[in-house]
């Protein structure tokens, strides 16, 4: 089991090259979606703040009241 | 005409609210059932033997930095011929998905070389087109922020973005046009793909599952990106009704 796991991981000898392009791929795209949905979550948030802001100071400035989604 | 329609931001959001989770579902489970074949169903190559595993990761990445990047230039097209307001949005929120695309596929691509050709680089067609991507989507991107203008920002890095689309040809036919190191086509071919089933379907396991990932990316950022040309217009509005 212990032995099957091994040979694995080592890939022929090539381990490093195949893990290392699995890892990279992963990083990548996972740091991309990351940084997305950092800033959606910034950029709605802020656009529902000034939009009740807006709202407040009695319907001046045009836009929703709420997230775009 | 189906672009026309989706051209509007209000109606796109409400199609993006929609598509979201269906794309991230569908890109979750073919990258999962890709990787699944990939590392565990596929066999090993009889003459490249295990690192032919990289060509799951390294393959889509290719296919899908070629085609962001005409995702960034059709909406620069559409943006500075036709007007459309989410033309560039949609090229802006395009651009860092296919930059970290190209660079997966340069990074997967030079740990594939160094075992099965000796060099982590080399200057042949193939990778110097690709590198040329790599540089033209950060030429996109820097060109954007470059102006105090966002317009003018905006119009530069469109007409960059549009020129530099004669490289994406450039990159699919560089190994027939140019003797290359690197390996002509193997799926994509008129005779029909030269690659057997269990490789080609891991292999397009996971492209399904990157473009998946890349339209869900895709919505979230054009998403942000809508939300940010509202904060602008508020607050021009709210300094217009101060003054």
């Amino acid at each position: 089991m212990i032995d099957r796991l091994a040979a694995f991981l080592a890939m022929g000898g090539h381990g490093g090259f195949v893990w290392g392009a699995y890892a990279t791929a992963a990083i990548v795209l996972l740091a991309i979606l990351a940084a997305s949905l950092l800033r959606v979550q910034r950029e709605e948030r802020a656009l529902q703040r000034l939009a009740e802001a807006g709202g407040r100071r009695g319907g001046r400035a045009r836009g929703p009241a709420g997230p775009a989604a | 005409m189906v672009m026309h329609r989706f051209a509007n931001p209000a109606r796109f959001l409400r199609f993006a609210a929609v598509a979201l989770p269906w794309f991230s579902a569908a890109a979750v489970l073919c990258m999962a059932a890709g990787l699944a074949f990939g590392l565990f169903v596929s066999p090993a190559d009889y003459q490249q033997g295990e690192t032919v595993r990289i060509m799951y990761v390294h393959v889509p990445s290719a296919w899908m930095a070629m085609f962001a990047y005409t995702v960034v230039a059709g909406g620069s097209i559409s943006a500075l011929v036709w007007k459309h307001p989410l033309g560039e949005i949609v090229a802006r929120a395009a651009a860092p998905i296919g930059t970290g695309f190209t660079l997966v596929c340069l990074v997967t691509g030079a740990l594939w070389g160094k075992p099965m050709w000796g060099a982590w680089w080399v200057w042949d067609a193939r990778l110097t087109s690709v590198l040329v991507l790599f540089f033209l989507y950060l030429g996109y991107m820097a060109l954007l922020g470059a102006f105090d203008d966002p317009v003018r920002g905006g119009r530069a890095a469109s007409i960059l973005a549009i020129v530099g689309l004669v490289n994406v040809p450039i990159i699919k036919w560089s190994v027939d046009w140019w003797n290359t190191l690197h390996q002509p086509a193997s799926v994509a071919r008129m005779d029909g793909p030269a690659i057997h089933s269990s490789m080609l379907v891991p292999l397009l396991l996971m492209a399904a599952g990157f473009a998946c990932y890349f339209a869900a990316v895709l919505l979230l950022r054009v998403r942000a990106e809508v939300a940010a040309r509202r904060i602008r217009t508020l607050r021009l509005a709210a300094m217009e009704a101060e003054s």
